[in-house]
């Protein structure tokens, strides 16, 4: 009987780890699965819900303001942003990841971005996105699947327009 | 004409220097909370992006950041409690240097102590179970050898010198 | 063309310990000697044949061949020719084939040794230290190659050992070099003492396991390795121990141990280890906690494998790294693997480890050893516990969390005072019997004499009732040891005729263990002298002043006298400070903490300037991520009371386990234990 209870007691730790382990090789999100659903209230206080964007192309940004390699493609994001806003079906979306709130909004201005950024209050939606760190960029498509992750910065704005590109159509 | 402009200059120094000696009140300055303050405060807190480095310690932007936050809450008069509260709020659980207190998070402080229970109790049982068969048996057992009148008294002594050389 | 040998050398290897394994297996089989002694020469052959793979590999370290891609991660052509070397197990890749190295080792010298006496051992030993050492080659061979290399390829830079089709070698002009914490005595020899520690381990395991398979299950296992046993603890506690100087020194945050999973993988094992070396003084004793003792060292073994796996790059990571590398899964199936298969193995002998003697007394020796163990198992859990909790709490709740020192600290130090007292009191108890009284009587002196600490300590201004206790039981456990001391020579001298020093010389050789004990015993309360002081004590200030500016702390005055930038011929340029500090208007000494910033690595770090003293240490370092110029610096101090007595006591201690550990002649015929008398 004990050994029946030994056993299983090790059949569960076991388990146990072997759950955690998987859960842990995951990795960041995958490209053809559901975008994780999450709120996002912006610096200016405006709440957007991913879900209610479907039927649109998203953006996701995850960036912060101390973080040197998103600054790079910061101009970028912005540039395409500016080109693709007058479409309608476009949003683009910062989140900015675990970050203090006077350097962030020094950071949007110094790259005069226009797009709707919000603090990642708690890290929730960093987390249930498992990004490994900042930049990452999700493209999400109209039916709200992932279509394509970019782990680090764009190279550059056409970058950027070809990942779009095949989603937007005419 | 000239005289009163004199006269004038000179009590407005006056104001001036009162002035600059007595700030008013709503006007004044707080000073600049010293590091030691924040320490005491980061100390207890831990980098929201490395791993297990204490806020205190971390020498990235990031980190000298969220000091400036601690400071910059102390200058307004927050107190410790809420500033804490407010580092949880903005970037979870993980900045505290334990689980806080609620929910799951209660199985982390009481699995320790209830194992070394456990354990304890465990030992307990064995003590006595073995006591309770003890008392069958005779006690002693060197003095058991001693009282052996077949067995050599010399090899009786060197055994029990071993005994307690050991 | 050296890294071809190297790799091949460590391919032979491997396959030459599949072969040993199945030899192990085939001899076993058919009865037939024969094949058991081939694998027995394979095994002694890994030694030799892995030794040509780490020469090549530090051959290649030093002559700067950055086509090599470790060699370019872990190098670079302004470090010094002793770090080139060092930087063997600056790496994961390199530090694995270094772990199968010293395996090896050990394993070529387990089979030189005699095995007449232990025939029913060998095939089982054999085969887990192969199979052990299989599975590290494993992971070099098809994960963690050292020798890959980089290649210009049509489409880019490409890496991998095999030259791909129409590539030349790439080789870069420059390496990164080592990561600037590693340049430090302490990091150099940090490493290989822990993995030592922890790769000696696997051979008690070896015996025990071939002991539960051979079915002789007494105490001869145990005996066979008590050395081992002690050497390999000796490694481990080394480790820690230059683990802990090194973060003292180098990391710069005023303390010597953080409680990060990786430090706490290191020890874990070594938890168990101590509890397993006190607990098989009692099986070779009176015949007693066989199972237990098996069960402490299958769990040793395994948490030795899990803290390799955490430990292998040298620098500070954590479970979550653990978790998301590719070779994680590898690790975690082997340890399931071994554990499960070791646990059934017990269950399957369980009866044959009953114990030969039973408890008879509250205040017995055994029971003493018993509740040592139940502290140190105490510990582990807590321990294990913390490291897993984040990763359950993620898992279940989504939740990240932190398990830091407060959870810690909370949780063991009542333990730790718990293991306190019990090495004060273990000389006291005698085997099978002891008693209160008996130990009233052995402890009234030195109890007196230890209860001086409390006025002494109040006097000084101490009231912390935890700090009272903790220096009263430092105070009683020394004086019942030295008592102890005291006690023997005076003995000796009656019965000898003979000098204090050679009484007390003869003393430790009659018992080396015994002595070699109480002397490792003195070395841990020193050390608990110095954390008690650290831990509940320690006082800091951090301030930014400019040249001729000043701090202060605990009566001392810190003046920022000077500051010198210069560049180095090994690559770093560095920011100096002179920091002069004085003591109620006195100079006392000067302070050079510096910064010092690597160029091929592209990092900084900052070396502290300590005075250390019995009393204590002051200790400055130079806040790196500020501005450091004669405008302004900022400096953090800390005035840490006693921690020299850390460094002291572990000195000490480890004199200590060289007593205990000393080759002697053993007299094999004699019974350690009285036979139970039979009834008549």
């Amino acid at each position: 009987m004990k050994r029946i209870l030994i056993w299983a007691g090790l059949a569960v730790l076991l388990t146990i780890l072997a759950v955690g382990l998987m859960r842990a090789q995951q990795g960041p999100v995958k490209v053809g699965q559901k975008a994780p659903d999450f709120s996002l209230r912006t610096f200016s206080g405006e709440i957007y819900h991913l879900q209610e964007l479907e039927g649109k192309v998203v953006l996701v940004n995850f960036w912060a303001s101390w973080c040197e390699s998103c600054k790079p493609e910061a101009r970028d994001l912005e540039q395409a942003w500016r080109d693709l806003q007058s479409r309608g079906d476009v949003v683009f979306l910062g989140v900015d990841y675990v970050d203090t709130e006077p350097e962030a909004m020094a950071y949007l201005e110094q790259f005069d971005i226009t797009y709707p950024n919000g603090p990642d209050i708690g890290t929730e939606i960093s987390q249930s996105y498992r990004i490994r760190g900042v930049p990452e960029t999700y493209i999400i498509d109209r039916s709200g699947v992932i279509h394509h992750r970019q782990i680090g910065p764009f190279h550059s704005l056409e970058h950027v327009k070809s990942v779009l590109e095949p989603l937007l159509g005419p | 004409m000239r005289k009163d402009i004199y006269h004038l200059s000179w009590i407005i120094m006056g104001l001036v220097f009162w002035a600059l000696m007595n700030p008013l009140p709503g006007f004044a300055q707080e000073p600049t909370p010293p590091d030691d303050e924040v320490n005491e405060i980061a100390k207890q807190l831990y980098c929201p992006v490395c791993e297990n480095t204490p806020l205190d310690a971390c020498g990235t932007v990031a980190c000298e950041q969220w000091r400036g936050v601690i400071r910059e809450k102390l200058s307004q008069g927050w107190t410790e409690q809420e500033i804490k509260d407010y580092f949880v709020e903005q970037y979870g659980d993980r900045v505290l240097a334990e689980p806080p207190k609620r929910g799951f998070n209660w199985l982390a402080y009481i699995v320790p102590p209830a194992a070394f229970l456990i354990g304890a109790y465990v030992l307990y049982r064995g003590f006595v179970t073995w006591k309770a068969r003890d008392r069958d048996l005779p006690p002693d057992s060197e003095k058991d050898l001693e009282d052996r009148p077949d067995i050599d008294p010399e090899y009786i002594s060197r055994v029990n010198e071993e005994l307690r050389k050991r | 063309m050296v890294a071809n040998i190297g790799f091949g050398s460590l391919f032979i290897t491997f396959i030459v310990s599949m072969y040993g394994m199945g030899a192990v297996l085939y001899g076993r089989g058919t009865r037939n000697v024969a094949w058991v002694e081939s694998a027995r020469y394979a095994m002694s052959l890994t030694f030799p044949l892995l030794t040509v793979s780490v020469v090549s590999l530090v051959y290649l370290l030093v002559t700067n061949h950055y086509e090599v891609a470790f060699v370019s991660q872990v190098t670079s052509r302004s470090m010094p020719f002793y770090l080139k070397v060092t930087a063997l197990w600056g790496g994961q890749s390199g530090s694995l084939l270094f772990w199968s190295w010293s395996l090896a080792a050990f394993a070529t010298a387990v089979t030189i040794r005699k095995w007449d006496r232990d025939r029913a051992f060998l095939p089982w030993v054999i085969l887990v230290v192969l199979i052990t050492l299989a599975f590290f080659l494993f992971l070099s061979v098809f994960f963690e190659n050292p020798f890959t290399r980089y290649w210009q390829t049509p489409v880019g830079i490409v890496r991998s050992f095999a030259r791909p089709d129409g590539a030349v070698p790439f080789v870069p002009r420059d390496g990164r070099g080592l990561n600037p914490l590693l340049r430090h005595p302490g990091m150099i020899i940090h490493p290989p003492m822990l993995y030592l520690g922890f790769v000696s381990f696997v051979i008690p395991y070896a015996f025990a396991v071939a002991a539960l398979v051979s079915g002789r299950t007494d105490d001869r296992w145990i005996r066979l390795t008590r050395r081992w046993t002690l050497w390999a603890w000796l490694f481990l506690s080394l480790g820690l121990i230059l683990g802990a100087w090194w973060a003292y020194d180098v990391l710069g945050w005023g303390g010597y141990w953080g409680w990060d999973p990786v430090e706490i993988a290191a020890l874990m094992p070594w938890l168990t280890g101590t509890a397993f070396l006190h607990s098989v003084i009692t099986q070779e004793k009176k015949g007693m906690f066989k199972q237990w003792n098996m069960v402490l060292i299958i769990l040793t073994f395994d948490l030795v494998i899990f803290g390799t796996f955490l430990t292998r790059s040298g620098v500070l990571s954590s479970v979550h790294a653990f978790a998301q590398s590719p070779i994680g899964p590898l690790f975690f199936v082997f340890i399931a693997t071994t554990f499960s298969a070791s646990l059934g193995l017990l269950l399957y002998r369980w009866d044959d480890l009953r114990s030969e003697n039973e408890l008879h007394s509250f205040f017995s020796r055994e029971a003493l050893f018993l509740l040592n163990n139940l502290l140190f198992i105490g510990v582990f859990i807590t321990s294990f516990w913390g490291v897993l909790f984040p990763l359950v709490s993620e898992i279940v709740t989504g939740q990240k969390v932190t398990v830091g020192p407060p959870f810690y600290e909370r949780a063991t130090a009542p333990l730790f005072a718990g293991l306190l007292l019990l090495m004060g009191i273990a000389p006291l108890s005698a085997w099978t019997y002891s008693s209160l009284k008996k130990w009233g009587r052995m402890i009234w002196k030195p109890f007196l004499a230890s209860s001086l600490t409390i006025p002494a300590v109040l006097y000084l201004g101490i009231r912390r009732w935890e700090a009272i206790l903790g220096f009263w039981l430092v105070g009683f456990v020394l004086a019942i040891t030295l008592y102890e001391f005291w006690k023997g020579v005076k003995a000796r001298r009656k019965r000898h005729q003979e000098s204090g020093l050679a009484a007390l010389w003869n003393l430790a050789k009659a018992n080396q263990r015994r002595y070699g004990g109480y002397i490792v015993h003195i070395g841990v309360v020193l050390m608990a002298l110095g954390i008690i002081g650290i831990e509940m004590f320690q006082v800091e200030t951090q301030g930014t002043i400019p040249e001729g500016g000043s701090l202060s702390l605990a009566g001392y005055t810190l003046t920022y006298e000077d500051l010198a930038t210069f560049d180095t011929n090994d690559g770093r340029n560095v920011a100096r400070a002179v920091v002069r500090v004085s003591k109620n208007g006195v100079n006392v000494t000067d302070l050079y903490p510096r910064r010092d910033f690597f160029y091929d690595a592209n990092q900084q770090m900052t070396i502290p300037g300590v005075r250390s003293t019995l009393a204590g240490d002051l200790y400055v370092i130079l806040v790196d991520w500020r501005e450091i110029s004669a405008s302004g610096a900022t400096f953090k101090v800390y005035y840490n009371p006693l921690v020299k007595w850390l460094w002291l006591g572990s000195l000490v201690f480890v004199c200590g386990v060289v007593v205990a550990a000393w080759p002697q002649k053993e007299p094999e015929h004699l019974r350690r234990y009285a036979p139970k008398p039979t009834k008549v």
